[in-house]
C-alpha cells in the first residue's frame, strides 16, 4: 500500500518538474511529513542535504526519501515512478519533436514555464533554509548563493565547508 | 533491435539530420555515463559537457546545448532526460537505456550507502551539525539556481508575477503544488503567447 502511495505520489510529481526536479521538493514535504507521517522534519531535510552532497544527479533525493519510507523496494519504485514515464516522454520529444523547436508555440512554452520554475526554486530554497534559523546558519546560505553566482567554483567546496562548519557546531 | 554495425544514414534517431550523430555502442555508452555519474559533484551537466563534446566528440557544441535546453523545459530530472535522449541519438532504444542505466547506477548505490551511515550516526552531535551545514549550503545552491535561470529570461516582469505567485501559494498560503501549478500553468502560457508576437 505504501509503495503504491509512493509511485502515484511520484508519477504525479515528475510531471511538475520543469527545469530542475529539486523545486518539487516542497510537495514532496507536504506529502511524506505532513500528510503520510512518514519522516521527521529532521530526517526530511538531513537525507536530501545529503542526497546533494553525493555524486552524480540531484534526483538521488527521489531515491533516498523512497528508501527511508520503504526501504529497497521504495527506493526503486520512487526513482522508477519518477523518471521512466517523463523519460518516455523526453524520449518521445526526441523522435518526433526536435524540428519543431522555433515554432512559436514551442517558445512559448518554454518561456512561460521558467518563471514559475524559479518561484518554485526559491520555495525549496527557503523550505531548506528554514533548517538553520541561526544567523551563522542563513549567512551560510547566503554566501553559498553569492558565491557561486559570482565564481566558477564548484559546489563541492562550498558544501564541505558547510560540513567542516556545522561538525564544530557553528551553523 | 539495435545493430552495432556503424550506419552511415542518420537514421530516424537524428531527426534534424543536419549533422549525422555517430552510432556508439551500448557498453560505450553506458560506461561514460557511469563515469560521469562517480564524478560529478553538485552538477552532472558541465560533466556531461565534458564526456560528450570535448572527450568523446559525439556531438558539437551548438548540438548539445539545443539538446540541453530542451532538456530543461521537459518534465521530469533534466540530467536523466538528456542522458535518454542523447543515448537515443547515439545507439537507438539500446543506447537510451544504456546511458541511463548507467549515470544512475553508481550514485543509486553511493547515496543508499551513505543513508545507512547517516541512519546508523545521524544522531552523534557533530554528524547531525555537519548535515545542518551542508543543508544549509544545498539552500544556496538551490537560490543561486534561480537566479541564474532568471538571468537568461527576457520578460522580467513575467518572472516576478509568475514566480512570485507560485511561491506565495506554496510556501505563504501552502497550498498543493498541483492546485498553484495547475492554474499559474495556463495564465502564463497565454501571457507569453501573447508577448511573443
Amino acid at each position: 500500500m505504501t509503495l503504491v502511495r509512493l509511485a502515484w505520489h511520484f508519477f504525479i510529481l515528475s510531471f511538475v518538474a520543469f527545469g530542475a526536479a529539486t523545486s518539487i521538493l516542497p510537495e514532496i514535504h507536504r506529502v511524506l511529513v505532513e500528510s503520510m507521517h512518514a519522516l521527521s522534519e529532521s530526517e526530511f531535510s538531513g537525507l536530501f542535504a545529503m542526497s546533494q552532497a553525493a555524486p552524480g544527479t540531484n534526483v538521488m533525493f527521489v531515491t533516498v526519501l523512497g528508501w527511508q519510507v520503504a526501504g529497497l523496494a521504495g527506493a526503486l519504485t520512487t526513482t522508477a515512478a519518477f523518471l521512466i514515464p517523463t523519460g518516455l516522454i523526453a524520449l518521445a520529444v526526441e523522435r518526433y519533436g526536435a524540428r519543431h523547436h522555433q515554432a512559436r508555440w514551442h517558445v512559448a512554452i518554454r518561456q512561460s514555464l521558467v518563471p514559475i520554475t524559479i518561484g518554485l526554486l526559491i520555495s525549496t530554497g527557503c523550505l531548506l533554509g528554514a533548517v538553520t534559523l541561526t544567523p551563522c546558519g542563513l549567512g551560510l546560505v547566503l554566501v553559498t548563493t553569492l558565491v557561486l553566482l559570482r565564481t566558477s567554483w564548484s559546489p563541492l567546496w562550498l558544501t564541505a565547508l558547510g560540513a567542516a562548519l556545522g561538525a564544530l557546531g557553528l551553523v | 533491435m539495435t545493430e552495432h554495425a556503424p550506419t552511415p544514414l542518420p537514421g530516424p534517431a537524428s531527426p534534424r539530420g543536419a549533422s549525422a550523430a555517430p552510432r556508439v555502442p551500448a557498453w560505450r555508452l553506458a560506461r561514460a555515463f557511469a563515469l560521469v555519474g562517480l564524478c560529478a559533484f553538485g552538477g552532472v551537466m558541465p560533466w556531461v559537457y565534458r564526456t560528450v563534446v570535448e572527450k568523446e566528440r559525439w556531438l558539437g557544441k551548438a548540438e548539445f546545448s539545443e539538446l540541453w535546453s530542451l532538456g530543461l523545459i521537459l518534465p521530469g530530472a533534466t540530467s536523466t532526460n538528456i542522458a535518454g535522449m542523447l543515448g537515443h541519438r547515439l545507439g537507438g532504444p539500446r543506447g537510451a537505456a544504456a546511458a541511463v542505466g548507467g549515470l544512475l547506477a553508481p550514485p543509486f548505490v553511493i547515496v543508499i550507502a551513505m543513508a545507512l551511515l547517516y541512519q546508523r550516526f545521524g544522531d552523534v552531535p557533530a554528524v547531525h551539525g555537519m548535515v545542518r551545514g551542508v543543508t544549509a549550503v544545498a539552500a544556496g545552491l538551490v537560490l543561486a539556481t534561480a537566479a541564474k535561470l532568471a538571468t537568461g529570461q527576457r520578460h522580467k516582469l513575467g518572472i516576478a508575477v509568475f514566480g512570485g505567485a507560485a511561491f506565495l501559494g506554496v510556501t505563504v498560503l501552502r497550498w498543493p503544488l498541483f492546485a498553484v501549478v495547475g492554474a499559474l500553468i495556463p495564465i502564463s502560457l497565454a501571457t507569453h503567447w501573447r508577448l511573443l508576437r
